[in-house]
């Protein structure tokens, strides 16, 4: 009996399982004490899913990072920059040059982290705090905080606000990006060689990959996908502002915690990070309908944070 | 005496070797100098194709400096290695590893996290030959899948499947799926750094039996150990630095663990042992 019991709890308890379960109990709490409110709607379902995009891609971005034993403290500063950048050069050039170079403005700030924390040997934690900073100070400074409008609604409708039927073009974005992160860190070389990276550098090192590459493509990665997701808040709200994405670091790094990647390289989940960004998206929303503020909303995340962080290092210690 | 040593194993290499005795490897009076310090003085010996040659020495013989020329990591100041009688300079470790030599070190270099098939071709993946899945790195995971299999059958190992991942594993499979990779990789020279200093008794037997058994399939190995034991149950023949110079080359049959340790210590000279 007991056996069995060791047996079934292995196969039922394991790390990356937790935030489907976790996902599922969230809905079916919501869904029962918000039965009146028209939580569990298709509607409702499908704008959770669409406010949480930029999110979800950004989450899947910072995998990459993190997967290697880094993290971004940028991303959050590089979404305003990004969308920032968009939007003022699309006033006076086309939209592909406009968003060529949004998400150059990702590339170039990737590519500078990665050099600056392998370079110094610093700690990826310290060196994208003060980008972050940096980045974050350059996106007030150059717009005077004022908010930059896009009425270009070809770029809108692709980036935020379209729709084929029901389905958002922002589902679209995340299905496709989902299928990129998927791909590139499970079915390829390079996605092996990340996690090697990240899981025994020494190693990785030993067998010969270039690891000091690997990881700054890693941040280029992760820093792009957070201008992706600049674009897909400026094309949601037809315009960009300083305070885009502010607050979105703590959201998208609880996320990635619940979702079963390790905080400190070697195990990623690109659909663990979609679906805890799902889960943060679903508790979001089910706190606003519930009546309460942005000050809880705050203390979950928190909260959530704490408790993927308690169980993954419960889980390494094994 | 170092020079008497040296100049006849030069010899040795030039005239009485058999087909079947070819050296694998052959270095020819190495010198290693950093800055006026000089790690090695002219160190000559051979190995050859399936030989498992021990190389001792005290802490500072030089014994990690020869091996770092060997795989590439250091450039020798004078003298040459050759591999199979074909001379070679390498500059980097990829340089050596295409030469078909291999380091295998003691902190167990394998990624935890992975399977046993994906730790035997780490770097060296087996991508999809579809020119679109080739371009993007595609990993064809049932060829790997296939070969690991057939690698495992080969090291006659007690791991039950390719899948299973490492940190499943004790200490002495970790080492064995180390070495499996280094003989997958098709390497015909294997340079072991203290395989077994970090395992227990039992997992160092079958370290030491896997070693054996590669060498029996014709790979040459240069074993790097502290452990005279070890050194006696595995060895074919030692080679002994002392004070960056090769002080003895001899036979695992004409010495006892007491000779080594006294080569080693500098206490007695190969000449004492005749």
């Amino acid at each position: 009996m007991n056996q069995h019991f060791t047996q079934l709890s292995r196969l039922f308890l394991k790390r990356e399982y937790f935030v489907y379960y976790g996902f599922f109990l969230v809905l079916l709490f919501f869904a029962v004490t918000l039965s009146d409110t028209g939580f569990f709607t298709t509607t409702n379902l499908m704008n959770i899913v669409r406010q949480t995009t930029p999110i979800t891609i950004m989450a899947i971005g910072l995998t990459f990072a993190l997967a290697c034993g880094h993290i971004d403290l940028s991303i959050g500063s590089v979404v305003a920059l990004s969308a920032l950048v968009g939007a003022v050069l699309m006033q006076d050039y086309p939209m592909p040059v406009a968003i060529f170079a949004a998400l150059m403005v990702g590339v170039v700030i990737g590519f500078i982290n990665g050099v600056l924390i392998e370079w110094l040997k610093v700690s990826s934690l310290l060196v994208t705090l003060g980008t972050m900073g940096v980045i974050a100070g350059l996106s007030r400074k150059f717009t005077n905080l004022e908010a930059i409008p896009i009425i270009n609604q070809n770029f809108n409708f692709a980036f935020g606000s379209g729709s084929f039927g029901a389905i958002s073009v922002l589902f679209i974005w995340t299905i496709l990006i989902f299928a990129v992160g998927y791909i590139s860190l499970n079915k390829t070389r390079y996605g092996r060689h990340l996690l090697a990276t990240g899981g025994n550098a020494k190693a990785a090192h030993a067998v010969g990959i270039n690891v000091v590459k690997t990881r700054i493509i890693a941040l280029m990665i992760t820093s792009s996908a957070a201008a992706l997701a600049g674009l897909l808040y400026a094309g949601r709200l037809h315009g960009a502002r300083y305070t885009l994405g502010e607050a979105d670091l703590l959201t998208v790094i609880a996320a990635v915690a619940i979702g079963g990647t390790c905080l400190f390289g070697g195990r990623a989940s690109i659909m663990g990070a979609v679906i805890g960004s799902w889960m943060m998206g679903v508790i979001n929303n089910g706190l606003i309908l519930s009546g309460f503020s942005t000050n809880e909303q705050l203390i979950a995340r928190g909260l959530i944070l704490v408790v993927a962080v308690a169980i993954g290092a419960k889980e390494d210690r094994k | 005496m170092s020079l008497e040593t040296s100049g006849k194993l030069a010899d040795d290499s030039q005239n009485s070797y058999t087909m079947l005795q070819r050296p694998a490897l052959e270095v020819r009076n190495i010198s290693k100098k950093f800055g006026s310090i000089e790690a090695l003085k002219d160190v000559s010996f051979t190995i050859n194709k399936g030989e498992v040659v021990g190389l001792l020495g005290d802490n500072g013989a030089g014994k990690s400096t020869l091996v770092n020329c060997i795989s590439g990591i250091f450039k020798h100041s004078s003298g040459s290695i050759l591999i199979n009688g074909e001379a070679v300079d390498f500059n980097s470790p990829q340089e050596s590893r295409s030469h078909g030599i291999e380091t295998v070190f003691q902190d167990l270099a394998v990624v935890p996290e992975f399977d046993i098939a994906a730790n035997l071709f780490l770097n060296q993946e087996i991508i999809s030959k579809n020119p679109l899945l080739k371009w993007m790195g595609w990993l064809d995971k049932k060829a790997m899948a296939a070969q690991a299999q057939t690698a495992l059958k080969r090291l006659n190992s007690r791991i039950p499947s390719y899948s299973e991942k490492i940190s499943n594993l004790s200490g002495g499979q970790r080492q064995a799926v180390s070495i499996g990779r280094a003989v997958n990789w098709g390497a015909d020279i294997v340079i072991m750094d203290e395989p077994t200093a970090a395992l227990g008794v039992e997992q160092s037997a079958q370290v030491n039996e896997l070693i054996k058994l590669i060498s029996s399939q014709g790979v040459s190995v240069l074993l790097i150990s502290h452990n005279m034991q070890h050194v006696m149950e595995t060895c074919d023949r030692a080679i002994v630095l002392y004070h960056g110079k090769s002080s003895a080359n001899v036979k695992m049959s004409d010495v006892n663990a007491q000779d080594l340790v006294g080569l080693i210590t500098g206490a007695i000279t190969e000449k004492d042992l005749k």
